[in-house]
């Protein structure tokens, strides 16, 4: 597998596995404008895994497509961080996730604006407008509910507790990522911890949260070593149509 | 835990294109304005249609009162001569 097929399964998977997390919400959303935001996200996120897909099955060049990279892969092959796969449990927790996903994702898609692969600039070029309006409105939310009610505040707070250890995964570089950085298509991933740990500190002290203390991380989820057993669930709902009536089309 | 507060509802105003004016597309329900400019975003700007946002309080519009409209509107329908009717257009002027 090239190391370039790697980075964007990578791309890709995070951005469908969040997105169809975000789509779960879809109908039950606590107040009907954040029903519909969601589903904006999702569908920003969803669209997103189109083009890097798309472009991780002509690299791989072995005749899959997008939607086959999508629902005929098992977990043990998905390359996604492993924050953006635990439950949704409550609108806190799915608030923070994003949060703390996009506060990454907004300097990740600017710098690979400048990658040596064209196809990846202009994919982060289309995806990083969208990623900053997320951003904003994740983290105006994440403040309005952390400085909100004790009710509001307790929950944002144990969601934080419960998505910090799997923060450490996004900046932990390995070989796909040092192979990413020499070739210029993408900065190491470490090299942007600093810019979003600023946004995070800005948002939790307004937000009236306290960042935890530990460093542990949980990893696994970006090499495909070791995904929460909570993927395949989701996958299980997510894919049951391909699987049940392989090739079926609209 | 206590019954949720309704959140205030907010009247929307959106400008189609530069040089038309805001036109009331609805309303949505937000905590404060900066809420509402993102919620009003996100229910009435997915297909491309503006680029301006107005939004105001549903409570701070002051309404006449529809009881009142003979009132208000009787007396000026059979004032014809406030309207600019009375002119001839001269025809290169075109269309007004």
């Amino acid at each position: 597998m090239s190391q370039l097929f790697e980075f964007l399964l990578r791309q890709g998977d995070n951005a469908l596995v969040l997105g169809h997390r975000m789509s779960e919400w879809c109908g039950v959303a606590p107040a009907l404008e954040e029903d519909i935001a969601l589903a904006n996200t999702a569908l920003d996120l969803i669209g997103q895994t189109q083009l890097w897909l798309g472009y991780a099955a002509e690299v791989e060049a072995a005749g899959r497509t997008a939607n086959d990279l999508a629902f005929r892969r098992d977990a043990y092959d998905f390359r996604n961080m492993l924050m953006v796969e635990v439950p949704n449990e409550d609108f806190g927790r799915t608030l923070m996730q994003q949060f703390c996903f996009d506060a990454f994702q907004v300097p990740w898609l600017t710098a690979l604006t400048a990658s040596s692969d064209t196809r990846v600039a202009e994919i982060a070029t289309k995806s990083v407008k969208e990623a900053a309006y997320h951003l904003d409105r994740s983290a105006k939310t994440v403040i309005a509910l952390g400085d909100g009610t004790a009710e509001s505040n307790a929950r944002m707070q144990t969601a934080l507790d419960y998505l910090w250890p799997y923060t450490g995964e996004i900046f932990a570089d390995d070989a796909t990522d040092q192979a990413m950085a020499k070739a210029g298509v993408a900065p190491l991933p470490s090299s942007l911890k600093e810019t979003w740990q600023k946004t995070i500190v800005q948002t939790l002290s307004a937000a009236d949260l306290t960042q935890p203390d530990s460093t542990f991380a949980h990893s696994g989820g970006r090499s495909g070593m070791r995904h929460t057993e909570h993927l395949g669930h989701m996958l299980a709902t997510m894919q049951v149509l391909q699987r049940s009536y392989p090739s079926a089309v609209w | 835990m206590t019954a949720p507060k309704e959140w205030p509802l907010w009247e929307v105003f959106i400008r189609g294109q530069h040089g038309m004016s805001h036109r009331h597309v609805g309303s949505l329900h937000a905590v404060d304005a900066e809420h509402a400019i993102r919620n009003a975003r996100d229910v009435y700007t997915r297909r491309n249609e503006g680029v301006s946002i107005w939004v105001v309080e549903a409570a701070q519009i002051t309404a006449s009162n529809p009881s009142k409209k003979g009132p208000l509107y009787d007396p000026a329908k059979d004032k014809v001569y406030r309207h600019p009717t009375f002119y001839d257009i001269p025809e290169e002027v075109g269309k007004m």
